[in-house]
C-alpha cells in the first residue's frame, strides 16, 4: 500500500512528536515502508544543534535509534532554511517530492481560532500534494 | 576542532560522535543550551517561547519609558535633551576615535591573512546570492537615510561652508560650518560639502555595523553560541554572559533598537506625509501621519509573517531596484557630466579631507563635529546591534575579506555615488538660482529638488514608495532582531512573537509622535549610542580574538 514514510521531525519537541513516531513506526512495519524522517535546521546555532552538520548527524542517529527493524534502512533527510518557521510548509512539500513520500505521518494540534490567521502546517501540506498524509492528534482531554 | 567531540555525554545522542565535518571552525566548549533559559508557554493557544530575564525586563523598560514620556512630555523632553547634549558635547572625541578604530580594523582585516577565514567553517557555503544579500545589506543598512539627506545634508553643508566661519561668546565658533570653511568660494564649499557629506555617509557607518556583523558572525557560526548580542563578550566574560552580565547586553541591544526603529518610524512617516502632501495635496496632520505608521506597521506585519525569503527579502530587492532607477533617472536628466566627473573629485575630496574631519582632538569647529559627526555616529552605533545582527544573520557562507569588502568598501562606493547624484543635482540647481530646494524644510527637500526635474509625478511618487519599503523592511527585520535577542538567540521562536514587536514599534512610533515626544526618543535613541560604543569596541577586541584562534586555510 505504501512504500516510503515519511515523518517531519523537529528534533527541539519530540515529547509532542511521540504519538505520530508511534504511528509512522507501525505503519512502516505493517506495510513493510522505508522510513525517512524529515527535519529543519537553520545555519545559526539552535537549541538543538550548534551547526547544521552537527544538526544532520542528530538527526540519522534519531533515525537509527526510532525506525523499526523491518527490513528496510530508515533514511534521514535535512533542509537547511533562513526562517523555519515560516518556510516549513514548503519545506515539507519539497521534501516529499525530494524523497518520493506515499505517505506523510505528522503530528498537529488540536483546531484553534488562530487558526484563520496562521494555518496548521498539516493542513496546508494536505492541501499542496499528491501523498496521503495522516494528521495525529494529540490525546483528547478526558 | 578538538573541542567538538568532548560534548556533555549525558545526552545519547551526542555519543554517536561524529568528527565535525565542516572541519575548519573551531567550537567554544560550553555547557549553555541555547533556549535554556527560556520560558514557553501557550496563553490562549498563542505559543510563545521568551528568554524570561531579557524579555521581561526590556518590556518593562520600554512601557515605562513611553508612560513617562507621555506622562511628563517637558520634564522628560528637557531630561532627555539635556542627556543628548551633555553627551554630544563631552563624548565627541570618544565616538571619533572609536568610529576610526573601527574602519582601520576593517581595513586591515580586509588585507591581513585573517581575511581568508570563511564565516561558518571552511566548507561553509552562502546561504543567499550576491545580489540578494546586498540588496538586504543596504536596505538595512541606510537605505531610508539615503532617502532623507541625499539632497539635504550636501545643501546644508554647502550653506554653512558658503557662510564662513563666525566666532560666538567665549571664542567658540558660533557657524555650523565643517573644518575652516570655503567663505565666498562656491567651488570650495561644494566640495567641502560633499567631502563632510560622504564622511558621514561612507567608510565609517559601514565600518560600525561591519564591526557588529563580523563579531556577531563569528561568535555564532564559527563558535556555536547563540546569535545574539552577548556572545561577542564571551572572549572578555566567558560563561558569565549566561547570566546578567549577558541579560544587560542584550536588553541594551533590545532598548537601542526599538528606540532607534521607533523614532526611524516617525521620522520616516513625517517625510512620507511631506511627500504626500507635496504631490497630492494631503494634508500632512496627525491623521495622515497616524494613517502611515499603521499602514506602514501591517505591511510589515505580513511581511514578517511571510518570513524572511518571502518578505524582507523580496522587499529589499524590489527596493534596490526602485533605488536605482531613481539613481539613474536622477544621473542622465540632472547634471550627467557633472556628476561622473564630481564622482571621482569626490572621492578625492573625501579622501584628502579624511585625516580632518575624522580628527577626534582639538577641533575648533564645535558645532560641526558635536552637532553632525557625533549625532551621525552616535545614531550608527545605536542602530548597529539591528543592522548588525541582521547582516550577521544573512552572511554566513562568506570569508571575512569578502564579507568586509561587501559591507565596507560596496557599499561606501554606493554611498558616494548616491550622494553625489543628488547633492551636485540640487547644489546645481541652487548655484543656477532656484532657492526653493535650500529654504524647505529637510523632509522636502528631496521632492522640491526632483520637482526642478522632468516627470515629477513619477519621480516623487517613486521617492516615496521607497521611503515607506526601506521603512517595511527596516521595520520588519529589526522585528526580527529583537524577538531572536528576547528569545535568548532562537531564531526559530514562534511567530506571534514577531507580529508582537512590529506592533509596539508601531505603537510606540505613534504614542510618541502624538504625545510629543519624538525628540525625547531621539535623543534616547542616540544616549543608547554612548554604551553601545564600549560595546563595539569590545566587539573588535573579540573579532581578532575570535579570528586568530580560528583554524586557518592554507594561501590561495
Amino acid at each position: 500500500m505504501f512504500k516510503k514514510i515519511m515523518v517531519p521531525v523537529d528534533l527541539a519537541h519530540l515529547d509532542a512528536l511521540e504519538k505520530p513516531l508511534t504511528v509512522a513506526a507501525d505503519l512502516a512495519r505493517h506495510y513493510e515502508a522505508t522510513l525517512c524522517y524529515v527535519g529543519v535546521t537553520t545555519s545559526q546555532p539552535s537549541a538543538v544543534a550548534r551547526t547544521p552538520e552537527d544538526y544532520e548527524q542528530k538527526l540519522k542517529a534519531f533515525a537509527m535509534g526510532h525506525a523499526p527493524d523491518n527490513g528496510h534502512e530508515p533514511t534521514a533527510c535535512v533542509y537547511n532554511s533562513h526562517d523555519p518557521v515560516t518556510d516549513l510548509d514548503d519545506i515539507i512539500l519539497k521534501a516529499i517530492k525530494d524523497v518520493g513520500a506515499d505517505l506523510v505521518v505528522m503530528g498537529t494540534h488540536l483546531p484553534k481560532h488562530l487558526d484563520a490567521l496562521i494555518p496548521a502546517n498539516g493542513s496546508k501540506v494536505a492541501a499542496h500534494t499528491a501523498a496521503s498524509v495522516f494528521l495525529v492528534r494529540p490525546d483528547m482531554p478526558a | 576542532m578538538d573541542n567538538k567531540s568532548d560534548k556533555s555525554s549525558e545526552d545519547p545522542i551526542e555519543s554517536v560522535g561524529v568528527p565535525a565535518p565542516e572541519g575548519a571552525a573551531n567550537l567554544i566548549d560550553t555547557d549553555y543550551h541555547i533556549g535554556q533559559d527560556n520560558y514557553q508557554l501557550s496563553p490562549l493557544g498563542v505559543n510563545i517561547d521568551i528568554h524570561g530575564a531579557v524579555f521581561a525586563v526590556s518590556s518593562l523598560l520600554i512601557l515605562a519609558f513611553v508612560v513617562l514620556t507621555l506622562a511628563l512630555p517637558e520634564q522628560s523632553t528637557a531630561a532627555f535633551d539635556a542627556m543628548k547634549n551633555w553627551i554630544n558635547s563631552h563624548m565627541t572625541w570618544f565616538f571619533l576615535l572609536a568610529g576610526n578604530i573601527f574602519v582601520l580594523l576593517c581595513l586591515f582585516l580586509i588585507v591581513s591573512p585573517l581575511g581568508r577565514i570563511r564565516i561558518g567553517g571552511a566548507k561553509a557555503t552562502p546561504d543567499f546570492s550576491r545580489l540578494s544579500w546586498f540588496s538586504m545589506l543596504f536596505a538595512a543598512g541606510m537605505g531610508i537615510g539615503l532617502m532623507f539627506y541625499g539632497v539635504s545634508e550636501p545643501l546644508t553643508h554647502y550653506g554653512t561652508a558658503l557662510g564662513g566661519t563666525s566666532m560666538g561668546e567665549g571664542g567658540a565658533r558660533s557657524d555650523w560650518a565643517p573644518l575652516g570653511a570655503a567663505v565666498d568660494d562656491p567651488a570650495g564649499a561644494a566640495r567641502l560639502a560633499m567631502a563632510s557629506t560622504i564622511f558621514h555617509w561612507g567608510l565609517h557607518p559601514w565600518a560600525i555595523y561591519a564591526t557588529v556583523a563580523l563579531s556577531l558572525s563569528i561568535f555564532a557560526y564559527n563558535k556555536g553560541l547563540p546569535l545574539t548580542v552577548r556572545s561577542i563578550f564571551y572572549p572578555l566574560l566567558g560563561e558569565r554572559i549566561w547570566g546578567w552580565p549577558g541579560h544587560a547586553i542584550d536588553i541594551l541591544a533590545v532598548f537601542a533598537t526599538l528606540f532607534g526603529l521607533a523614532t526611524s518610524l516617525g521620522v520616516g512617516a513625517q517625510q512620507a506625509a511631506s511627500g504626500l502632501e507635496y504631490l497630492f495635496g494631503i494634508g500632512g496632520g496627525n491623521t495622515t501621519l497616524v494613517l502611515l505608521i499603521a499602514g506602514i506597521t501591517a505591511v510589515a506585519v505580513v511581511s514578517i509573517v511571510a518570513g524572511v525569503d518571502k518578505g524582507v527579502k523580496r522587499l529589499s530587492e524590489i527596493n534596490m531596484v526602485l533605488a536605482f532607477l531613481l539613481l539613474m533617472f536622477v544621473v542622465f536628466v540632472g547634471p550627467t557630466l557633472l556628476i561622473a566627473t564630481g564622482f571621482f573629485k569626490n572621492i578625492a575630496g573625501y579622501l584628502t579631507e579624511l585625516p580632518f574631519l575624522a580628527n577626534p582632538f582639538g577641533r575648533d569647529d564645535a558645532n560641526f563635529s558635536q552637532g553632525w559627526t557625533t549625532f551621525y555616529w552616535a545614531w550608527w552605533i545605536s542602530w548597529s546591534p539591528f543592522v548588525g545582527m541582521f547582516i550577521a544573520r544573512v552572511s554566513r557562507g562568506r570569508s571575512v575579506r569578502e564579507f568586509l569588502i561587501s559591507v565596507l568598501l560596496i557599499p561606501s562606493t554606493v554611498s558616494v555615488f548616491w550622494m553625489t547624484a543628488f547633492g551636485t543635482t540640487a547644489i546645481k540647481q541652487l548655484q543656477e538660482g532656484f532657492e526653493g530646494a535650500a529654504s524647505a524644510d529637510l523632509s522636502l527637500q528631496l521632492f522640491m529638488v526632483l520637482g526642478e526635474l522632468p516627470l515629477t509625478e513619477i519621480t516623487s511618487f517613486i521617492g516615496i514608495v521607497l521611503v515607506i519599503v526601506f521603512f517595511v523592511t527596516s521595520s520588519d527585520s529589526g522585528s526580527l532582531v529583537i524577538d531572536t535577542i528576547t528569545a535568548g538567540g532562537k531564531i526559530d521562536a514562534p511567530k506571534p512573537q514577531r507580529v508582537f514587536w512590529g506592533v509596539i514599534e508601531g505603537a510606540i512610533a505613534i504614542a510618541l509622535l502624538l504625545g510629543g515626544g519624538l525628540a525625547a526618543l531621539q535623543a534616547v535613541a542616540v544616549s543608547a549610542g554612548l554604551p553601545f560604543t564600549m560595546v563595539l569596541l569590545v566587539g573588535c577586541y573579540a573579532i581578532v580574538k575570535g579570528l586568530m584562534s580560528e583554524p586557518r586555510p592554507g594561501t590561495g
